[in-house]
């Protein structure tokens, strides 16, 4: 080998690697109104959507940059009318195209339209498996539509991908969720704790789950396991908050993930833009190829060089990259700072008061009235998380 | 899940296998997620088309690559790809 060779081989190792993810949040728009929404809090001021002719744009930069797996979320994916043109040119441009809906919005027609733009998957998410808890907790009639969804996915050949958000008040439920998946033949069935970011941060208080209802809850996971085998692939994630050490966010800030909101900020992870003294570049005004590998948003938090004590003398850093930026900032107060999940992190109490908290039953920040997400509410609560 | 030279393997439904220029290589992809296939295991992949069997499979990679005594090799990657699900045979 050469001297010349060796310093290539050094550069290439180096260089960062295409974006393969590109979740497009085609609109905040939403019919529901979960307490656990994931979108800003503040979403409302940030009405100005992406036409499609700029989606195309998105779709075409980020593709010829490497980006291949594609995912079409909202808010409310389908209140896109050009929903079926979105797909159409994903599909045509050689990416696998997933849609992440509630269901809503789901009909014959729409569904046969995806399947001919070319749709190759469709991950349907559900709040709870009793019609009352379902109103209860996205505050619309909306159960039967699901089931009725649930249907029309399996009959045009789609695998069965069920999301389901766990928190305080369903995960008592654990066993007719799983019923409720055994009954549409899911293939896949993620039971995701709630993350606390967005409107779940709103209401985490509410929403955190006490480790006994954790542990019931686990426990039931698993025996459902035993008994049924590989028919269907369950998936249970716990809450962060109970670990003593961050996940791994987004595999890495800048890594592989590329997310465009619906009125074009591009961020490294969907909830970023609340970060402070960030700018955050628009697709408006920059091509995805600068937006990755130049703009300081995608730069600033990259790889470890950025960290500094605990993480940066840590010997995990590279395992977990110091966690989630938007959990340091909400909890630490610097989107620097060692995510507090991790009990290295001199703000580790914190999550522990909080967890605490969650095992004393009807204390009064439990009991709080929760707050639905919509525009009114975010309007009123005019923050970033 | 035995794999003989008979066995004739298709790709799995709801992946899908293509060539990624950015990464230089084959990758299988699937519902929200993503295998990117070394070379042997991209060009055995490639050849599942649903028609061809382990026996034509091999014989034309031993063609295409100017390589012998390849059936085991593409027989033991055949049943794993089964186990994956990436391949169903018929
Ligand atoms: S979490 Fe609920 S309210 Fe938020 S976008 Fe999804 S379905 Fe809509
Ligand atoms: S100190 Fe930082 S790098 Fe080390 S485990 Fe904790 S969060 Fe990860």
């Amino acid at each position: 080998m050469t001297d010349l060779s060796e310093a290539q081989a050094a550069q290439e190792a180096s260089t960062i690697g295409p974006p393969l993810w590109l979740l497009a949040e085609v609109t905040y728009r939403c019919p529901l109104h979960c307490v656990y929404c994931y979108n800003p809090v503040d979403f409302a001021k940030h009405e100005d959507e992406l036409t499609t002719e700029e989606w195309f744009k998105v779709l075409r930069e980020a593709r010829a940059l490497g980006s291949v797996q594609c995912g079409f979320s909202g808010g409310e994916p389908m209140l896109r009318d050009d929903l079926e043109l979105l797909v159409a040119e994903a599909h045509r441009l050689g990416y696998y195209t997933n849609l992440l809906t509630s269901g809503v919005g789901l009909n014959e027609k729409r569904i046969d339209a995806l399947k001919e733009a070319g749709l190759d998957h469709i991950q349907l998410s559900f709040q709870d498996s009793t019609r009352e808890m379902n109103d209860f907790l996205s505050s619309t009639r909306t159960f039967d539509l699901k089931r009725r969804a649930a249907d029309l996915i399996k009959s045009r050949g789609y695998p069965m991908v069920m999301n389901c958000t766990i928190h305080r008040h369903n995960i008592d439920h654990i066993e007719a969720i799983l019923q409720l998946a055994d009954d549409i033949d899911a293939e896949y069935v993620e039971l995701a704790n709630t993350q606390y970011y967005g409107w779940a941060q709103v209401n985490r208080d509410q929403l955190l789950p006490s480790r006994e209802q954790l542990e019931r809850a686990e426990r039931i996971t698993n025996e459902w396991r035993e008994k049924h085998g590989n028919k269907m692939k369950l998936f249970f994630v716990v809450p962060d908050y109970y670990e003593k050490r961050p996940k791994k966010c987004m595999n890495g800030w800048g890594n592989i993930f590329l997310t465009i909101t619906p009125d074009g900020r591009a961020l490294p992870c969907h909830t970023a833009r609340m970060l402070p003294g960030l700018e955050f570049p628009s697709v408006r005004e920059m091509g995805i190829r600068e937006v990755w590998y130049e703009s300081e948003g995608f730069n600033r938090y990259r790889g470890t060089g950025w960290m500094k004590e605990p993480c940066s003398s840590c010997p995990e850093k590279e395992k977990d990259y110091g966690g989630c930026r938007c959990q340091a900032y909400m909890i630490a107060n610097d989107p620097a700072a060692a995510d507090p999940v991790c009990d290295k992190s001199p703000f580790h109490h914190k999550i522990v008061a909080a967890v605490e908290q969650a095992q004393i039953p009807g204390n009064p920040q439990q009991v709080k009235p929760l707050i639905y997400r919509g525009p009114k509410e975010s309007l009123q609560l005019d923050r970033p998380f | 899940m035995t794999v003989t030279t008979a066995s004739v393997p298709k790709i799995g439904r709801h992946f899908r296998i293509q060539w990624e220029e950015a990464q230089k290589a084959y990758v299988l992809l699937y519902p929200e997620g993503m295998v990117k296939l070394n070379q042997s295991a991209g060009e055995i992949l490639k050849r599942c088309s649903g028609e061809a069997s382990v026996a034509d499979i091999t014989a034309d990679l031993e063609q295409t690559f100017n390589a012998q005594g390849l059936q085991q090799d593409v027989i033991n990657f055949v049943e794993l790809a089964l186990q994956q699900k990436w391949v169903e045979t018929t």
